[in-house]
């Protein structure tokens, strides 16, 4: 593993908030809860090449939850495939760095926005893969609000019953949705054992800690037979105090110049 | 290399029929492509796939929406996913997976659908999809095409897998007479002249192209003198065989199975009204749902048979 994973991460975060603080709109908190498990795929487990987006052979990464793009788009323009300051043109009008995901931005392997429907396109790239012995992973980033959705179930059920070892969930769980915690909306309890109950292997993770996020997606890489569904424990707006397991902050918010200039002297500090 | 069969003209075929031999023909013929079925590939007409090439078929199980969004996973690893399930859950149930999954990210999937219109006949009118020229030509770079009978859905398909984008292409079920021989030149977005008249012109799509054939014909001993024209791509819309029919004839009849909101006749009336507005009637079910009924007794019902259309060209000709 690269020592270097928890840096990549606090530079996600610190992308993900300029450009947030610049559109004068976006969802932070969702984009700083993921912020670590993308530093760990771009940055270690995932065979991409920023050169070429659309090599077929390559691993995929679907971010269901779309509205924490400018984290993906952050972690894209990190690696390579765009410089920093384009991932910063976040949601204007004259920019392809659009409001949820677009496939037309080099390294997005799938559009999202609206949840539920990431799953299923994992999944389908799983069955292509398998299809035509190609040995690429993908990966699929679900939240709390794409659980809630049946597509994502009817998804779990197929790749449980399919066996698809080639594919991985990682679950970031961090307990607030749009209007309130999940707990008051449509809360699912023991989120493992229910999917679990569909053939899937499943492992429980602090979803802020890079190594255990490397091992377990090393763990899921070696299980046969079963897709891996990891469920990481996040809180929303990690890494900013005040914005930590706060829903103000869920979004879609503008970003007074006082709040990222506080947000950002706490994550240089880190 | 088997050579691939095609009915004679004026035998009574449905087109699932010819989606099963289509697609044992081009899984012979081409590696390219994945059958995606939720449980109905009996009723779509795509089981003979499954017996001759199994290992051309996704199942989903009944879990359409999984399967469409799925399909543009697949379409993503550089396959040809061809979904295959009834129209009420491919342009309705699972159309918001079409639109973004597919559709807004350009994928090469191919959308067949049967059970649409009163065309599905007995099953009544929950399996009878009114709505699906509307759900589709709807969503931005959507190809929509209604074949009018077996030989001409043979050609669209083979045609679909050539195209590059997204599809939707609609699968008859009941029998329809055949109008196409083997040498019928498909192409899509090209509107065919099956019948050319200078009083009226018919626009005709699927199982309507034979009825206004038969209209056509009646209306001939009364002196009038009707083109039929059969519009099978109705997105993107012949805009020249349109305006042509509107500057060379008395008016435009279309005739469709579907709602006559927002179908195929919308789209007719679009096109002429900004390019070449013409007097106009509009033959298909009109803003209702659909019932129980042999698909041979319903379109008296509804003013959807030869008769219906050939009172519409005389009303428009008053």
């Amino acid at each position: 593993m690269r020592n270097d994973l928890n840096e990549m991460a606090r530079q996600i975060r610190v992308t993900s908030l300029k450009a947030i603080h610049a559109a004068r709109s976006g969802h932070p908190g969702g984009s700083l809860s993921i912020a670590d498990m993308l530093a760990v795929l771009y940055f270690d487990v995932m065979n991409v090449d920023p050169a070429k987006p659309d090599d077929v052979t390559r691993d995929r990464l679907v971010l269901s939850k779309g509205h924490a793009c400018p984290a993906l788009y952050a972690a894209l323009a990190h690696k390579g495939y765009f410089p920093v300051a384009e991932a910063e043109t976040l949601r204007r009008i004259d920019s392809i760095m659009e409001g949820h995901p677009d496939f037309r931005i080099p390294g997005v392997d799938a559009p999202s926005g609206s949840l539920g429907m990431g799953l299923s396109q994992g999944l389908g790239m799983a069955m292509g893969a398998k299809h035509q012995g190609l040995p690429f992973r993908t990966h699929v980033i679900v939240g709390d609000g794409d659980m809630q959705e049946g597509n994502t179930w009817e998804a779990i059920m197929s790749a449980g019953f399919k066996e698809l070892d080639n594919l991985v969930v990682i679950y970031d769980g961090n307990k607030l949705q749009g209007d309130a915690p999940v707990e008051t909306q449509l809360s699912l309890g023991d989120v493992a054992q229910k999917v679990a109950a569909f053939g899937w292997h499943t492992v429980a993770i602090d979803g802020h800690d890079t190594a255990a996020i490397h091992k377990a997606l090393m763990e899921a890489k070696n299980t046969k037979g079963k897709p891996t569904f990891i469920v990481a424990d996040t809180v929303k707006g990690k890494g900013v105090s005040f914005m930590e397991g706060v829903l103000y902050w869920h979004g879609s918010v503008t970003m007074k110049d006082a709040e990222l200039s506080d947000a950002l002297k706490e994550l240089e500090a880190a | 290399m088997t050579e691939l069969s095609y009915w004679n003209k004026g035998e009574q075929v449905s087109v699932r029929e010819a989606f099963g031999r289509i697609l044992v023909h081009e899984a012979g013929q081409r590696e390219d492509w994945v059958l995606l079925d939720a449980d109905v590939a009996g009723g779509t007409g795509a089981k003979p796939l499954v017996g001759a090439h199994p290992g051309r078929v996704m199942q989903f199980g009944i879990a359409e929406q999984n399967m469409m969004a799925a399909a543009a996973g697949v379409a993503d690893t550089g396959l040809i996913p061809v979904v295959s399930t009834f129209a009420a859950f491919g342009c309705m149930r699972a159309h918001e997976q079409f639109r973004t999954a597919v559709a807004y990210a350009e994928r090469n999937v191919k959308l067949c659908c049967s059970h649409h219109g009163l065309d599905v006949g007995p099953d009544g009118a929950t399996a009878q999809m009114l709505e699906d020229f509307a759900t589709m030509r709807a969503i931005p770079g959507v190809t929509v095409i209604s074949p009018a009978d077996a030989n001409e859905f043979m050609k669209a398909f083979t045609a679909v897998l050539d195209h590059k984008g997204p599809v939707y292409l609609r699968i008859g079920r009941s029998a329809t007479r055949v109008v196409y021989g083997a040498d019928h030149e498909f192409k899509i977005g090209k509107a065919d002249r099956l019948r050319d008249g200078k009083d009226v012109t018919i626009v005709a799509t699927g199982v309507m192209v034979a009825r206004a054939l038969d209209a056509a014909e009646t209306l001939k001993g009364e002196g009038i003198d009707a083109r039929v024209v059969n519009l099978a791509t109705i997105k993107p819309i012949d805009v020249a065989e349109m305006v042509a029919a509107a500057r060379e004839t008395g008016g435009i009849v279309t005739a469709e199975d579907h709602n006559t909101m927002a179908g195929m006749g919308s789209a007719v009336a679009e096109c002429l009204a900004e390019h070449a507005p013409a007097r106009m009637r509009f033959v298909g079910v009109k803003d209702r749902f659909g019932k129980s009924g042999e698909h041979d007794e319903l379109p008296a019902m509804f003013e959807t048979d030869a008769a219906a259309i050939a009172n519409a060209c005389r009303s428009l000709l008053k």
